[in-house]
């Protein structure tokens, strides 16, 4: 593949492809993560200034909002756009993109070998920059970063299947791999050293048994196949806010099933709970709802962890929904985001197939 | 969490029959064949157990795996979708999405430790009243053999 040979950290290495690109008129805007450093906070942003880009930081190990969500729409603009994405971010878009709220026709993805993403409150503990040298640290090393989201320490899709450009770090620096055509051809020009190379096979497997384990283990302590009472232990503290399918990538619709009339003011539904259950807890319909979205996104869930942290209650969703969606998934040998050409699952069928159904 | 457990007062949903326990099946029955086998069951005169409660939907895809388990939670002991058979859907192809969205909420079950065996598909087409009969009876005897839905009394839910 051919590669980039940079001597900066793998943040200031994108900044600098930013800049450029920006500068030399090949893009329109750029889809970064963005420092804040006078309330020690960062944000998400789409800069269409080279000078906007002081403050981005490419590989901030943060993650606000999922750039896939936030991109799914805006690619749609008709801009030229180059967004930098996490491998799930860049996974969650495919699979909007599958679902026609996203185009990859105008957009050049920049990915990289992915460590993993603080939660949130860890921002406002710890400093941006804190964060950031710890993982740039722990990506010198070759290793996850101690205090990720759970379900970052878990994941073992952190290199990207399917970017335009991919950004590998290393001990003195960094490689920018230029996968595709359109990335050849957007980078056409801007300098450094060529070389042959792809990210560190060796380096890989070895994080991925890591990160194998770790799923197996957060897998394992997971209060599940409980039955009726291990979901009321699981998903009694839920607060029925929604924020979890607010924040999720996956959870496309427009007008959710689960914010309707009907379902809120099922009138009838209370009267039978009063009349045969002896009363009725509230909010009510959380399960429902948790469940019912896991029948609806989980085979698409990539595993981001945005449900977790927004969760105030404290719920693993993203370990639950992680978990079972790997079990949905595996029904169709579907891997969520790996490739814009394969199908969602429940919009096609094969006509053998599920025999036992029926 | 042990007080949201509670069960709530009273049975008032229960039906109760010479043989003790008779559940309740929700059945969503798509109007081109399975209603339609119903039906001809119910003209031909066939005898099958009062524990199914039939409602009509235009094509067993039309069966979001929401409406299975809203009616699993509401105390359902059984919840049956019928559709046409594989290869005869009315709308070509509306059943073989019904049997991967099914498969997707059995999953989810097994995968959360419900009971997927409370969840069914059957295959019945409009001539087939005898076999609406027996999938009837053969639900409905195997549902009474796992007793009532524990969904029923749970006052969480």
């Amino acid at each position: 593949m051919n590669s980039i040979v940079s001597r900066l950290d793998a943040s200031a290495a994108v900044r600098e492809l930013l800049g450029w690109l920006l500068g030399e008129g090949r893009t329109d805007a750029v889809l970064t993560p963005r420092r804040l450093p006078e309330d020690g906070s960062c944000d998400l942003a789409l800069l269409t200034a080279p000078e906007g880009l002081d403050r981005a930081e490419p590989l901030l190990p943060v993650m606000t909002t999922n750039a896939g969500q936030a991109l799914s729409h805006l690619s749609l603009s008709g801009r030229r756009l180059t967004a930098v994405l996490k491998p799930c971010e860049l996974r969650a878009f495919t699979e909007r993109v599958k679902r026609e709220q996203g185009s990859f026709e105008r957009l050049l993805t920049v990915s990289f070998v992915c460590g993993g993403v603080f939660p949130l409150g860890r921002v406002l503990s710890d400093g941006p920059d804190t964060l950031a040298a710890a993982a740039l640290e722990a990506a010198r090393r070759g290793e996850t970063p101690a205090g990720v989201r759970e379900t970052c320490a878990a994941c073992e899709h952190f290199v990207p299947t399917n970017a335009d450009v991919l950004v590998s770090s290393g001990e003195d620096g960094c490689r920018i791999h230029l996968c595709t055509p359109r990335a050849e051809e957007a980078l056409e020009g801007f300098g450094g050293e060529r070389v042959d190379t792809a990210p560190d096979p060796a380096g890989i497997e070895r994080v991925l048994a890591a990160r194998s384990a770790a799923r197996a283990e957060l897998y394992r302590a997971l209060p599940v196949e409980g039955g009726l009472d291990g979901l009321i232990d699981l998903f009694g503290r839920c607060v029925g806010c929604h924020g979890c399918s607010r924040v999720c990538p996956i959870c496309y619709c427009l007008l959710c099933d689960f914010e309707s009339a009907g379902l809120e003011g099922d009138l009838p539904r209370f009267r039978a709970a009063l009349d045969e259950r002896g009363g009725l807890r509230l909010p009510s319909g959380t399960i429902l709802f948790h469940l019912g979205r896991m029948t609806h996104m989980s085979f698409s869930c990539v595993g981001c962890g945005m449900c977790s942290d927004a969760c105030p209650a404290g719920i693993p969703v993203a370990a639950v929904f992680g978990r079972t969606g790997g079990r949905t998934a595996a029904l169709f040998d579907y891997v969520p985001g790996r490739d814009a050409e394969e199908p969602v699952p429940v919009t096609v069928f094969r006509e053998e197939e599920l025999d036992d159904i029926g | 969490m042990t007080s949201a457990r509670n069960h709530g007062a009273g049975d008032a949903g229960e039906i109760r029959s010479e043989g003790g326990f008779s559940p309740r099946i929700a059945a969503f029955l798509c109007k081109w064949c399975s209603y339609t086998g119903a039906d001809l069951a119910g003209t031909s005169r066939l005898q099958y157990p009062v524990s199914i409660i039939p409602i009509q939907v235009m094509c067993s895809s039309r069966v979001d795996p929401v409406f299975l388990i809203q009616a699993f939670l509401s105390g359902a002991d059984g919840v049956l979708v019928g559709g046409c058979h594989p290869g005869d859907c009315h709308y070509e192809t509306g059943n073989y999405h019904a049997r991967r969205r099914f498969a997707i909420v059995r999953e989810v079950f097994d995968s959360m430790g419900l009971e997927s065996a409370r969840l069914r598909l059957s295959w019945i087409s409009a001539s087939e009243g005898p076999k609406f009969a027996q999938v009837a009876a053969e639900y409905t005897s195997r549902i009474r053999e796992a007793g009532p839905n524990p969904t029923r009394r749970s006052l969480f839910l």
